[in-house]
């Protein structure tokens, strides 16, 4: 089994808020992250797919298709996006750097062929992130 | 949906390799410059990974401002600019970056409730970094 990660980057604002807590409990819970006008991060994902290579191509998985796919499903839709306004999923999830890492997933796994998904760390900051490995 | 959360910090303090166990010709041999009497110092960086379900109303796996909190108390303003020879966790183990590892492990799982414990990884330098999971296997 041989373990490939692609790194990306994207830059997006975004809010914390549940409208189920009151505005008090928010402020509480969220702190800063509860401003309603949002802020900003640049974000870093690494993508690791894992799969036997292939004897022909000496691949785990085409480079150039994992990247397609990273741009098409989450890229395009995530880049310079207000999330919470703009991405479905967090019209209902928060998109905490957790929700963030099971979209990410989400969104990509059903579109992968060969190889299969194992992990997606997404970075807020540089001292901040979440993997997530489907559990 | 269960998620892992890494958060990472920074602290700075000296410390100097000696066993009681060994002779001074031995703990020279075995520990080189790090054996200066005088002792040295590190920036230590170390990173502490929680898991748990990502709980729906918050979109988390526990609030970041409880880790930040513990992790000050408990580890921060402990170790931050100290001699790590002269504290109590290090009277009759040798203060090695291995062992200042377990001994972060141990304060979080101790007193760290909000999430579960995964793992500590801490770098002694650039070039040098050591994780412990407990009875765990490191997860990749």
């Amino acid at each position: 089994m041989v373990y490939l990660t692609r790194k990306a980057e994207f830059s997006a604002s975004h809010y914390y808020h549940n409208p189920q807590f009151t505005a008090e409990e928010n402020r509480r819970i969220f702190g800063k992250c509860n401003n309603p006008n949002g802020h900003g991060h640049n974000y870093t994902l690494e993508v690791t797919v894992k799969g036997e290579v292939d004897p022909r191509s000496g691949f785990v998985v085409d480079l150039k298709q994992l990247k397609e796919i990273l741009n098409r499903e989450v890229l395009d839709a995530l880049d310079h996006r207000f999330l919470n306004k703009e991405v479905p999923e967090f019209a209902t999830r928060i998109p905490t750097t957790e929700n963030i890492a099971i979209s990410v997933w989400q969104r990509l796994q059903s579109r992968l062929e060969r190889a299969q998904l194992h992990r997606v760390r997404v970075y807020e900051t540089p001292d901040l992130f979440v993997d997530y490995y489907g559990e | 949906m269960k998620a892992h959360l890494t958060r990472r910090y920074w602290f700075s303090a000296s410390h100097r390799l000696h066993s009681d166990a060994m002779s001074e010709e031995e703990n020279r041999r075995t520990y080189g410059k790090c054996n200066n009497p005088h002792g040295h110092g590190h920036n230590y960086a170390f990173e502490v990974t929680v898991s748990g379900p990502v709980d729906q109303a918050t979109g988390m796996v526990c609030n970041l401002v409880d880790l930040d909190d513990f992790v000050h108390a408990q580890i921060l303003e402990r170790f931050g600019h100290e001699n790590l020879n002269t504290l109590q966790a290090f009277r009759r183990r040798v203060p090695t970056t291995e062992n200042l590892c377990r001994e972060i492990f141990e304060i979080l799982q101790r007193g760290f409730t909000a999430a579960h414990l995964e793992k500590v990884r801490l770098e002694e330098t650039m070039m040098n970094s050591f994780e412990y999971a407990g009875e765990a296997e490191v997860r990749r």
